[in-house]
């Protein structure tokens, strides 16, 4: 067991460096994308489509499968990375990225790709559309089970904080929130933009069950997801403590590569480096 | 006079027979349970009416949510408020989604009279009408309305259905048939038409017979989708009768008369006056005082129609 343990980590290792790779060389073809936030959240998406989500890309439609909802829109590049490394668009379309007629817009489009279950890409949408899809799971006593992931800058918008009061008066521990706490919103760091601390406490008083994980270790990550939910009867938060441009050290933890475009040298740099990361 | 009836009324009877029918239907509201008269339907199916506070973005999320999970949502609320602070939501998360879930916006244009310019709704088919995706369903009467419910429910797709809290007859014979995208031809007549939503629908058909009485025969359409509009009626009115005056209780800028206007340069333009609030807020007033006052009664759709009229035998586009 825990042989097969250290193989799934391992394999999840492998993955996550493959799906920041090709992110990486996305944006750079693309001369476009939010590169700081699409690696703050990579290692997120990884163990969700890597091990935990119950979902068939040969069947993205299927009435019983988990719903995931990225709220963060704008980590567009990441998530289709993720899509089609799971199967559910060939992988060679990632290199339509943003093109003229590409339905790989900046911002998801879920008429437009498979895998994706609402457009989103203006602030605070998708964890109110996440209660709603736990709210139907509920209704029907079925087992799916719905994951948002926000950023930690979206939370400034106020329909976050209706759809917390609402998920936890519904009693939704269907729904899990993952929080992507890197710290920086556009161009500058969120406590001296718009403070979100005491952030944890803020969701249980909220009526909300936390936890706070680090958010680029995928054991801890597994973890967390196979204690869902965290407590009967309420609604899951896990503040996933992330940094944003995770991989690639000139980015790391930097208000600067909200959206900034590596150029040709850089890239290499961030390859290399990339290849090299035990 | 014949009994008069509040559209909420066909509303309220219509989606608590859809529910009866299909248990995937579920309603929702922002506190809003006795105006979106879901009394009934709270007391049926206790279980699948969802009342989220006073949170319209979180209640059009949490419809397009219900959706995605294989329900069929009826978000309810004030006209004002359901379309004002949810623009947004319902632009990404229902239409660029294409989320199949009903707005049931109550209380519509000036329902609230004295309560003032905050709580009128005179921009929200404007609003809605220029999202691509939307349907914008105005019915005339609860008769109408009730069919109007059943034909959100069968659309695939985001509907916006506004309704009046303004009694009114039941303006079409019993055999009529509801349609998206359809006119319904009330009162024939050659010399101008009077194209009208809602509740406006009966008093369009009272300065019919007004106009009739001075020797003008007007034709009256009830638009009762304003998105997608049936551009073909509105072509052959022009055509045929060489002048309209359009009727809504809501802005002149981006509503009904817009969109007929809109259709009617691009094919045939002829004389045409649009009655509705001029661009203003409504000053403190019952509804049916405000409408007055905005000459949006039988007596001042008459009055327009004759201006049309003598515009048109004049030859002054």
């Amino acid at each position: 067991m825990a042989h097969d343990e250290n193989d799934l980590i391992v394999r999840l290792r492998e993955r996550a460096r493959r799906t920041r790779r090709r992110n990486l060389r996305l944006i750079h073809e693309a001369r476009n994308g939010h590169i700081g936030g699409d690696l703050s959240a990579t290692d997120i998406l990884t163990v969700l489509y890597g091990e935990v989500l119950r979902i068939d890309p040969e069947r993205p439609d299927d009435p019983e499968r988990d719903r995931f909802i990225l709220s963060k829109g704008h980590a567009s590049g990441v998530f289709y990375t993720t899509l089609a490394h799971s199967g559910f668009f060939p992988a060679d379309e990632l290199s339509t990225y943003m093109q003229p007629l590409s339905r790989l817009n900046g911002h998801p489009a879920n008429l437009k790709v498979p895998g994706v279950e609402a457009s989103t890409g203006p602030l605070g949408h998708g964890l109110p559309i996440a209660v709603g899809a736990a709210l139907a799971s509920q209704i029907d006593g079925a087992s799916w089970l719905v994951y948002a992931l926000t950023g930690d800058g979206e939370l400034q918008e106020g329909s976050n904080w209706e759809a917390a009061m609402a998920a936890a008066h519904f009693g939704l521990d269907r729904l899990v929130l993952t929080i992507d706490r890197n710290r920086i919103q556009l161009a500058s760091r969120t406590e001296e933009t718009m403070g979100l601390e005491p952030l944890a406490d803020k969701w249980r008083a909220f009526g909300w069950a936390v936890r706070e994980v680090d958010g680029h270790d995928h054991g801890a990550l597994l973890s967390a997801y196979r204690d869902v939910p965290l407590e009967s009867g309420k609604p899951s938060c896990l503040i996933a403590h992330t940094n944003k441009g995770q991989g690639v050290s000139f980015m790391r933890d930097s208000t600067g590569w909200h959206h900034k475009v590596p150029n040709d040298e850089q890239l290499e740099m961030a390859l290399a480096e990339l290849a090299e990361a035990p | 006079m014949s009994e008069r009836h509040d559209c909420r009324e066909g509303f309220a009877r219509s989606l608590l027979e859809l529910a009866e029918q299909d248990e995937r239907v579920v309603a929702l509201c922002n506190d809003s349970l006795g105006s979106s008269m879901l009394g009934g339907f709270k007391e049926r199916f206790p279980d699948r009416v969802f009342n989220v506070g006073i949170a319209e973005q979180d209640l059009i999320g949490i419809a397009a949510g219900l959706a995605n999970g294989g329900k069929k949502p009826f978000a309810c609320g004030a006209s004002c408020f359901l379309t004002g602070r949810a623009l947004e939501q319902i632009k990404a998360d229902l239409a660029y989604s294409g989320a199949d879930v009903t707005l049931c916006g109550m209380s519509s244009g000036v329902a609230y009279g004295p309560l003032g310019p905050t709580h009128h709704a005179i921009e929200d088919v404007a609003w809605l009408r220029a999202i691509a995706g939307m349907t914008v369903m105005v019915p005339a009467d609860a008769s109408e309305t009730a069919q109007a419910v059943s034909a959100a429910y069968t659309h695939p797709g985001p509907v916006y259905l506004r309704l009046s809290r303004l009694p009114v007859t039941i303006v079409h014979d019993a055999d009529h048939r509801f349609e998206i995208g359809r006119v319904s031809r009330l009162r024939e007549g050659d010399d101008v038409t009077l194209i009208a939503m809602g509740v406006m629908v009966e008093r369009a058909l009272d300065a019919a017979t007004t106009l009739a009485g001075s020797g003008i025969e007007a034709r009256v359409l009830n638009m009762s989708t304003v998105q997608p509009l049936d551009g073909e009626a509105v072509v052959a009115a022009a055509r045929e009768t060489g002048a309209i005056v359009t009727v809504e209780e809501h802005s002149v800028y981006g509503g009904l008369g817009s969109a007929v206007a809109e259709v009617v340069v691009a094919s045939h333009p002829v004389p045409m006056k649009l009655l509705g609030i001029p661009g203003v807020f409504a000053p403190t007033g019952s509804q049916t005082w405000i409408l007055e006052h905005f000459g949006l009664d039988a007596a001042g759709i008459t009055a327009a129609a004759m201006e049309v009229a003598e515009r048109r035998r004049n030859g002054r586009g």
